[in-house]
Order: structure tokens, then C-alpha cells, then sequence
């Protein structure tokens, strides 16, 4: 109940604050880029408010969680992208004076040809970013409340659409700077509390270090939820070498029964009854267990099933002398419907908690080069394309960019960068501490695949019911104010495209600025209800996938575009637009087929490395955009446009020597 | 005709000395910037014990990736907003202004 007041008081803090700024925007300006006009203080916490979405509140954590060192590199990159975004970039894009990034296509090359296809990928991007907000904002509400999914995607739609409508980049400037201070206090003072009751980060991290080979317990009766075959990998529980019994209160069937460590070279296969028995016996472990004989098995309500660390098995290799090895492997559980369990192991006398299935061990949660970027045994190169593509996606997010153009000039657009990055740092240093204790304290998450509900779930296991409930109302706040944030940044710059570039510069360039403004309210209702119909869709999609996506289409695209349209005088419109074509949808398909790969939609088998440079695609993305942009560029040089040099005086040249002009007023 | 060509070898002139300037102390912070994020993994990589040394519970590494990182990009992006200003300041006090109306050839839209 109390998590509700929580949501509530953001919800209704956000369309007061949406109402209150309705009187301060009435111009076309005021609706698309705030009038140029806002302080940098307020437009920095305004993008830091924008940026740290669902994937920053909840997601983040979760990730370190489940990956530990690895992930760390997540908050990292995000909060490192605005140092190229500021070095390269945020500047120069001010002082053209554009209302969206679609001008700057255009405005740079003369070329209207060119805003089309910018739209166009201004709309991918949006879209694909908004789809998360959207799954974050239903599955939140369920964790919290138990309210069906839809409900968390209307009431942030909803709210959302109605303030863009009403205010527009004014009115959200206010909500999103409020939001960021709500964020803010929601990532950090709960984990105050939760420091002085559970232990401190760095007992939590060390207590890895202490044990190396060891991996987190549950407690006892801790009850595990799995989801089913339609969520794959999800439907996966996969068991260290250790005995333990896992008790179904409803039954669960098991589609698949395998041994979670690879064959070696040569081996026999393991056969699934080395690995799970059907247990019915009492408390020693060795009476009442039958073998299971087929790979798949389906057990009633009540049922129990045995899973065993220690495989006794032939030795084929050496067939003279037949003798028998032990092989040390826990097995692999894919489960057809979602099911419900507890987990127990054996000691003397008794059951207690088990290790929880899925969980890393702690040498690779703590150390380098861990489960994440090890996945494909080509760690260094995963490492490296992550850091490309966390740094570059951030400095080609267009609903990030299209900030800039509300500061009244070059130098107070970097100024605001700067702001930018201590106030996302301040959170993101935050976030490993959640993903830290919730390790040591939590780890039947693992075993649910629910790392990312971290920051609700965490609050809700202190003894004191009451402190709990208030300490997730304060997560669960912060969390909305995530996804309203992020989403109402998203809304803004996707309107603007379709009022500004579509309606007001492709089909209506007559329009008067009074009828763009109005275009633009009817955008941001229809754009939104378009969001919560996609959102209602993605409930199965991975919430940091969809948002890798977004990173990797804006690394590979508008990355190349901004930083070669600011820096070199012989790109042309051409050049340009091959290259992010090329860049971004060769990206996004790498991507896309990697995860139809991975949920099995796809069988093929691909060399270790592909797979690699297909989940992680920006260390090669990035590099052929800008070449192919370079390229083709070259091969038609004859097409750059003749006042390049007061194009790019506009650029770089300090307002002070009058070269500056707004592009759009 | 002569007059518009010099104007245009004059502004071409002056672009090339602004970026230059820009360019230069931009390139010089990111390649800083880049060093490090090419050694942190390479020392993990090549001397993993000196990254897992322990300090009060955590491992070197793990200090320097989830805590000093961030310290690290605001002192970079604080020198360079400082400096940008500052050739920004020079460049204005010593570049002549393009006379008032010059900037209306380059074709806003609006």
C-alpha cells in the first residue's frame, strides 16, 4: 500500500508541475526548444533527468548483480559518452540553432532529401527506446502492487502525453529536472538504511573476494518463480555441482534436461539420469529416488526432484581398460510454463538453503573478464565494442541532442555538459551498490532471472516491515520518475519530428508556426498512444536489450553524422547518408539476428567470434560508418555545398564575431 | 568579384585558425581520456594480481572502474570547459567581427 502513496505523489507531482509550466509556454518556440532559454543548472538537471531511464534506475543494478566487475563498465560508458558528446560535439550543435537534429541533416548539406531519411531514423531510435520505458513502467507496477501489465504502461502514457501536449519542451523541463532530484534521492538514501541493517558495500564486495570459489546461498524456503518456453533464455535454471532438492507446490513440467557444462571433445553424453532423480525419501538423500530416464519429465503438485554435482561415468575414451570417471557438472532445467519452487540442500541432519541456480561464482562476479564478456571467449573484444558502443550511442541520442538547442549559446551548452556529468556520476556511483548487496542478500533473484527488480525487491527483505514498505515506496517513486522522465524526453523530440520536419517542412512548409505548435500537441497525443500499444507488445523483450539497440542504431548513425558534420568541411549529403544507413541498419540487424539466435528462433551455427561482433557490433559499426561516409563523401566531392566555410564559421566561430544565426528562430 | 574572393580566402583563413585551436585541446583531452580506457582493461588482462589487490574489501580495480572513473571525467570535462572558454575569449578579442548582415547569405530556412 504504501509503495502506491509513492508512485501517486510523483505521478500527481509530475501533472501538477506539467500544469503550472502550461502558462509559461504559448509560442511554437517555447513548445520545440524552450525559447533557447534555459539556465544551466535547470537544462542539466533536465538531461540528467531525461537520460537515467529504466535502464539506469532499474537496470544498471541488476546488471552489476548478475555480472558484477563486467557490468560495471555499463554505468561507466553511460556517464563517459557525454565527455565525447562535450569534446566533439555540444557546442558546435548548439550554435547552429536548430529546433530538431533533422535540421542540422538538412541545414548542413542543403539537402531536404536528407531530413527524411534523419526523421526516419529520429523515429527508430524514439521508438526503440520508448518500448522499454513502457515494459519498465508495467512490470514495475505488477512487482510492486501485483497490478496487471498494462496498468503501469497507461498511467505513464498517459500522464506523459497529456503534460508534452500541454507544455512541450518548456512544460518537461521543469518535470524532468524535478524528476532527476527525485531519482537522485531514491537511488541513494534508501541504501543508507539498507547499509546499516544488512552490512556495507565493501563487505559486500569483499565477502567475493574472501570465498573465490564460492557462490551466494538463498535462505531456506526461499521461493523461486521461473518463467516459461515463450521467455526464453529465461526458462533456464542452471545448477552449480552441488546436490539439492527442488520442491514444486504446483507440479512443473521440464522440457529439457542437459548438463550445464560443455562436452569435452569425444565424450559420451551425460544421460539426464546421471544428473535429476524423482525423490520421494526422507531427509538423508539416499532412499526413495528413482532415475530419471528421459530428458524431459513432468512432476505433480507436491512433486520433488533431485538434482546431483558429482556425474559417475563411463570413460569411452579408453575403452581397454573401462574404468569410470567422476565429472563435476551440475545440470541445465528448461522449463515449458512458468513454474514455482523452493530449493534445499543436504547437511547433516537436515535440509538448508541451497546456492542459487544461475548466480556466477565469485571469482568471475568479482574479478575481470567475468560471465558477461566471457560469453563467447573473446573478452577483450567484447570489453572494447561495449565501451565504443555505451560512449558513441551516447553521443548519438537524439532526444538527448535536441537539449542542447534549448541553451542560449555555445559556451553554456558546454557548461551544461559539464553538469551533466557530475550529476550523473553522482548517481551512477550508486548503482554498483545495489547490485553489490543485492548479491549478498537477495540471490534468489538470480535463479528467477530477476536481477533487475533489484532496487524494489532489496527494500521489502528488512525485518522491519514498515521501514521496508517506506524505503520501496521511495524506490518505486524513483523508478516512475524514471520512466516519465525518459519517456517525456522521447515524446518532445519524436513530436518534433512529426510536427516540425514532417508536418511543418515536408508536407506543409507553409505552415505557420501557430499551426506547427498545434501539430505538435496532436503529435504528442497520438505518438503516445502509439507508445503504450507498442509497449503492451514488448513484455517478453529483455529491457536492457531494446535499449542496447537504441545505443547501437544512434552509435553507428548519428554519432558518425554529428561529428564529421561538425569537424570536416568535405562531407557531403550523400556521403553522409550512406553511412548511416550502412552503419545503423547493419548494426541493427547484427543485433536483431543475435537475439532471434538466442532465443532460439533462429538455429545456425556461427563461429564464436561472429557471435561476439554481432551482440556487440559497435567496434566495427562505428569505424565502417565513418569510412563509408568518408568514401562516398570523396566520390562526390563536386556535391559539397558552396558556403561550407560560413557553414562551419557557424559551427566554431565564438558568438561574439556575429557568424552565428539561428538556424530556426 | 575580387572583393567576395578575398572576403572568402579571409574566412577561410579564420576557420582554419579556430578549429585548429578547438581541435587541438579537444583531441588532446579525448586522447587522455582514451588512454585510460584502453589500460584499465589491459591491466586486467596482463596483471590481473595487481588488479585484484584488496584494499578495505574491494579489489584495486574494482575502485578504480566503479568509483574513481567518475572523479576522473569531470576533472577532464571541468579542464576543458576552463580552456574552451579561454580560447574562445582570445579568439573573439582577436578576430575581427563579420560585418552586421553578412550572415544572412548563409540561407536559414526561416
Amino acid at each position: 500500500m504504501i509503495p502506491l502513496v509513492g508512485v501517486l505523489l510523483v505521478v500527481l507531482a509530475t501533472i501538477a508541475l506539467g500544469i503550472y509550466a502550461k502558462q509559461l509556454s504559448k509560442t511554437a518556440a517555447d513548445f520545440f526548444v524552450a525559447s533557447r532559454s534555459v539556465g544551466v543548472m535547470m537544462n542539466a538537471s533536465a538531461i540528467s533527468g531525461e537520460y537515467l531511464s529504466a535502464a539506469s534506475f532499474m537496470g544498471v543494478a541488476g546488471l552489476i548483480m548478475k555480472n558484477g566487475y563486467d557490468a560495471l563498465w555499463y554505468p561507466v560508458g553511460y556517464a563517459a559518452g557525454y565527455l565525447f558528446l562535450l569534446l566533439f560535439i555540444a557546442g558546435p550543435l548548439r550554435r547552429f540553432g536548430a529546433y530538431t537534429i533533422p535540421d542540422f541533416a538538412e541545414g548542413r548539406f542543403d539537402s531536404p532529401g536528407f531530413r527524411k531519411l534523419a526523421v526516419l531514423i529520429v523515429l527508430i531510435i524514439g521508438f526503440f527506446y520508448t518500448m522499454p520505458q513502457m515494459k519498465a513502467a508495467g512490470v514495475t507496477m505488477g512487482a510492486i502492487l501485483g497490478w496487471p501489465y498494462w496498468v503501469g504502461i497507461v498511467v505513464v502514457g498517459a500522464v506523459i502525453s497529456f503534460n508534452v501536449a500541454l507544455g512541450g519542451m518548456k512544460g518537461i523541463t521543469l518535470v524532468q529536472s524535478f524528476q532527476y532530484w527525485v531519482k537522485m534521492f531514491a537511488i541513494c538514501a534508501p541504501l543508507f538504511v539498507l547499509m546499516a541493517v544488512f552490512g556495507s558495500y565493501s563487505g559486500a564486495v569483499g565477502q567475493n573476494a574472501d570465498d573465490l570459489r564460492g557462490s551466494p546461498e538463498m535462505k531456506q524456503g526461499a521461493e523461486i518463480s521461473v518463467k516459461g518456453k515463450e521467455a526464453a533464455p529465461a526458462n533456464t535454471l542452471v545448477f552449480t555441482p552441488e546436490t539439492a532438492i527442488l520442491e514444486f507446490p504446483e507440479g512443473a513440467k521440464i522440457m529439457k534436461i542437459s548438463p550445464s557444462r560443455k562436452p569435452e571433445p569425444g565424450e559420451e553424453p551425460i544421460p539426464p539420469g546421471q544428473l535429476a532423480m524423482i525423490f520421494r525419501g526422507g531427509t538423508d538423500g539416499m532412499t526413495g529416488r528413482t532415475r530419471v530416464t528421459t530428458d524431459h519429465i513432468e512432476l505433480p503438485p507436491g512433486g520433488k526432484l533431485m538434482v546431483r554435482g558429482t556425474v559417475v561415468m563411463k570413460n569411452h575414451l579408453r575403452l581397454l581398460d573401462e574404468h569410470y570417471r567422476v565429472v563435476s557438472t551440475g545440470p541445465k532445467l528448461e522449463f515449458e510454463t512458468p513454474t514455482k519452487m523452493t530449493i534445499s540442500s543436504f547437511v547433516a541432519g537436515g535440509t538448508t538453503g541451497s546456492i542459487a541456480p544461475n548466480a556466477p561464482t565469485n571469482a568471475k562476479w568479482l574479478n575481470p573478464y567475468g560471465t558477461l564478456t566471457s560469453k563467447w571467449g573473446y573478452p577483450v573484444l567484447y570489453t572494447f565494442s561495449l565501451i565504443i558502443a555505451l560512449v558513441c550511442g551516447t553521443a548519438g541520442l537524439p532526444h538527448i541532442l535536441v537539449r542542447f538547442y534549448t541553451n542560449p549559446d555555445g559556451r553554456s551548452a558546454r557548461k551544461t555538459t559539464f553538469w551533466v556529468m557530475v550529476l550523473l556520476g553522482a548517481f551512477y556511483v550508486f548503482t554498483p551498490i545495489w547490485g553489490a548487496l543485492g548479491r549478498a542478500f537477495s540471490p534468489e533473484l538470480y535463479a528467477s532471472t530477476q536481477t533487475d527488480v533489484v532496487v524494489l525487491k532489496l527494500p521489502t527483505l528488512i525485518e522491519n516491515k514498515m521501514l521496508g514498505e517506506i524505503l520501496g515506496a521511495i524506490t518505486a517513486a524513483g523508478a516512475f520518475a524514471a520512466f516519465m522522465s525518459t519517456f517525456s524526453g522521447l515524446l518532445v523530440s519524436m513530436s518534433g519530428a512529426f510536427a516540425h520536419d514532417i508536418y511543418g517542412k515536408i508536407l506543409r512548409p507553409t505552415s505557420t508556426p501557430d499551426q506547427q505548435r498545434r501539430a505538435f500537441q496532436i503529435a504528442a497525443i497520438g505518438v503516445g498512444a502509439a507508445s503504450m500499444l507498442l509497449g503492451y507488445f514488448v513484455e517478453q523483450f529483455d529491457i536492457a536489450m531494446m535499449v542496447g539497440w537504441a545505443f547501437a542504431i544512434g552509435a553507428a548513425s548519428y554519432f558518425p553524422l554529428l561529428l564529421l558534420g561538425s569537424w570536416w568541411k568535405g562531407l557531403t549529403a550523400k556521403g553522409a547518408a550512406t553511412g548511416m544507413l550502412v552503419g545503423g541498419l547493419l548494426s541493427l540487424a547484427a543485433i536483431v539476428g543475435h537475439m532471434l539466435l538466442d532465443k532460439k528462433v533462429l538455429t545456425m551455427e556461427l563461429p564464436p567470434i561472429v557471435r561476439a561482433l554481432m551482440e556487440q557490433p559497435a567496434i566495427w559499426g562505428v569505424p565502417l560508418a565513418l569510412i563509408t561516409m568518408i568514401l562516398v563523401s570523396k566520390a562526390t566531392a563536386k556535391e559539397i555545398p558552396p558556403d561550407v566555410t560560413l557553414k562551419m564559421l557557424r559551427l566554431h566561430a565564438p558568438e561574439s564575431l556575429g557568424y552565428s544565426k539561428n538556424y530556426v528562430d | 568579384m575580387d572583393e567576395l574572393r578575398s572576403t572568402t580566402q579571409e574566412q577561410e583563413a579564420l576557420l582554419g585558425r579556430l578549429m585548429r585551436r578547438q581541435a587541438r585541446l579537444s583531441i588532446s583531452v579525448a586522447l587522455g581520456f582514451i588512454v585510460i580506457l584502453i589500460i584499465l582493461p589491459l591491466v586486467n588482462l596482463y596483471f590481473p594480481d595487481i588488479a585484484a589487490k584488496s584494499y578495505t574489501g574491494f579489489t584495486l580495480t574494482w575502485i578504480c572502474l566503479a568509483i574513481l572513473f567518475y572523479p576522473l571525467t569531470w576533472a577532464l570535462s571541468g579542464f576543458y570547459v576552463k580552456r574552451s572558454d579561454v580560447i574562445e575569449d582570445e579568439l573573439a578579442a582577436t578576430e575581427t567581427p563579420v560585418a552586421p548582415g553578412a550572415g544572412d547569405s548563409m540561407g536559414a530556412a526561416e
